[in-house]
């Protein structure tokens, strides 16, 4: 698949971004990176601790600006006119790694509406909005009026991630948004973002260690090795080269392991072969094509 | 960016200056100040910057460090040096004089000496003291040089110790606010239009987060502290005991005869009574 496409909604084309540069602690955390991300798809964004890819999606919503290159919104250079770049934010929505600790307001209701205070909407439209993205990031109507500081670590996840999806953005990128939760925080919370990209239409950028995830909730994926894009294709096609993704330190599915060595055994299985589901099919399907 | 602030920066190194006890540069330091600040002659600054470029050619810090850490004070330069120009009475036939503005010599003379001692006070300290100790070793010699204090009760290492914290905790708390500035800004937030009073208010989104997690680390800390059972300085042992060596006892004998002889040169040069002499 071709790194950039027409049907993009956000590109990077030739981007190069250095931090601490013309100084002895200078790394190049980015090196001409052109990619693009499918318009109304979740697309996970997989790599290496260090592979650029938080550094990559701030770049889309212009909290940094690329050293060079450009980034291009519905194929308009968001930095076209650099003090409008607030405006791309409220398009282009960034939920941070661990993002509990932007919390601030004295109550749930109130910070979650900061972004869309900030965008300057008034008070019934922001609140219309805050019950919409409470609904969608999982937050139970009853913690509305309580302080984000009460909440448990989960719930305090869960109002940030509400925060962002309250400014009803095009484009919606996560940074790890499950780190650090429970099997069923994990899945309240992806469940919750597909929501979000299945009723909404948005743009969902899901940056993830966890293969696991990206073989659950997304439609493509792009990988990233050392500051540039090692690859970009569906999820299923991704999945199919699973000695390249061990080989430059991915982890693959467990179970996409389990038939990997399957395979390996001449258990020739057909199918979805990076899901539980997919795999159960696949040998229960084997198992009957033994019998007949 | 906020990374980009240097706070008390240490330069890693195996120089001269570099090897002296931490305590012995603490002494240095104050003896050092002592003595740019009594020098009063012109010839004894010359001296002084003799002796400074020659520590900073013993710390192995490069020149354009220096001149880095100077510029900041670029503004307090231009600053004192207007005022002791036009505002300096001299003896004599003013140098200069229009309307109501009158420059002698010995204003322009004040001008440069002001800025001669402030550079040598910041260079001379930042050599001997931030640039070439780590804050952990300067901390240490503090508590053991202040350690006759404890005799009258002063809590020596409880102080030390905070210190220490405190330095370490900068550059996370600087990480920190990077991050949190980064989140609300990805809100909409705007920090940088409005008035006064909406830039205040601006920054309670960052602030109110930043507490907290202030907070959060010191809870861990004492934990963490009291789960190796730390309780002050009561018979604690150091890793490493700091000790005098050869080169402390010279270094301190030999900035000691740099104060005697900018002392005994104060009261030569006036006698002598050439050149100029700041008051």
């Amino acid at each position: 698949m071709d790194r950039l496409q027409r049907q993009d909604k956000v590109q990077l084309q030739n981007v190069t971004y250095t931090y601490s540069a013309n100084t002895p602690f200078e790394k190049e955390a980015l090196s001409d990176v052109s990619v693009g991300f499918a318009a109304g798809r979740i697309t996970g964004l997989i790599g290496h601790t260090g592979s650029g890819k938080s550094t990559l999606v701030q770049m889309l919503n212009g909290l940094l600006r690329p050293m060079q290159g450009k980034v291009y919104l519905d194929g308009l250079d968001i930095w076209e006119n650099p003090k409008e770049i607030r405006q791309v934010r409220f398009r282009v929505g960034l939920v941070m790694q661990y993002p509990e600790y932007q919390l601030f307001d004295e109550t749930v209701m109130a910070d979650i509406g900061f972004g869309p205070k900030n965008m300057g909407l008034d008070a019934q439209e922001i609140r219309q909005r805050c019950l919409e993205a409470a609904a969608f990031a999982g937050v139970h109507p009853s913690l509305f009026d309580k302080s984000p500081f009460e909440l448990s670590g989960g719930e305090k996840r869960r109002v940030a991630i509400a925060g962002v999806l309250a400014m009803k953005p095009e484009v919606l990128i996560l940074d790890e948004p499950a780190a650090g939760l429970d099997p069923r925080g994990r899945k309240t919370v992806l469940s919750g973002i597909r929501r979000y990209n299945r009723e909404t239409g948005a743009t969902v950028i899901l940056v993830s260690h966890s293969m696991e995830d990206l073989a659950t909730y997304c439609d493509e994926a792009v990988v990233m090795k050392g500051g540039q894009v090692y690859a970009r294709g569906q999820v299923a096609d991704i999945f199919t080269r699973t000695q390249e993704l061990v080989a430059i330190g991915l982890d693959v599915p467990q179970i996409a392991r389990v038939a990997a060595l399957l395979q390996k055994e001449g258990i020739a299985l057909q199918g979805t072969l990076y899901t539980v589901e997919g795999v159960e099919e696949a040998i229960l399907k084997y198992i009957g094509g033994v019998k007949n | 960016m906020l990374s980009d602030i240097t706070l008390g920066q240490f330069f890693p190194g195996k120089s001269l200056l570099h090897r002296l006890d931490p305590r012995t540069k603490v002494i240095l330091s104050v003896l050092y100040m002592v003595a740019v600040f009594a020098a009063k002659h012109v010839f004894l600054y010359a001296w002084m910057i003799a002796v400074t470029v020659l520590m900073i050619a013993l710390s192995g810090i490069s020149g354009k460090v220096i001149l880095k850490s100077l510029k900041p004070l670029l503004f307090i330069f231009l600053f004192t040096s207007i005022l002791n120009v036009f505002f300096t009475t001299g003896e004599g036939e003013p140098l200069l004089s229009f309307w109501r503005i009158r420059i002698y010599t010995e204003g322009l003379w004040r001008a440069l000496l002001m800025v001669v001692r402030v550079s040598l006070l910041v260079t001379g300290v930042s050599v001997l003291l931030t640039y070439t100790t780590s804050p952990i070793a300067l901390t240490d010699a503090i508590e053991r040089l202040l350690a006759p204090l404890k005799l009258i009760k002063v809590p020596v290492h409880d102080f030390a110790m905070m210190m220490s914290i405190a330095l370490r905790f900068i550059p996370t708390l600087v990480e920190e606010t990077e991050k949190i500035m980064n989140a609300q800004k990805a809100r909409g937030a705007d920090f940088t239009s409005g008035g006064l009073l909406r830039r205040a208010k601006a920054l309670i989104p960052i602030l109110i987060p930043l507490f907290i997690s202030s907070f959060n680390h010191a809870n861990d800390l004492a934990i963490a502290m009291e789960c190796r059972c730390y309780r002050g300085g009561q018979g604690r042992t150091k890793m490493t005991e700091l000790r005098y060596g050869g080169r402390d006892y010279l270094a301190m004998v030999l900035c000691a005869g740099l104060l005697a002889a900018v002392l005994v040169g104060n009261g030569f040069f006036l006698r002598l009574g050439v050149g100029y002499y700041m008051p």
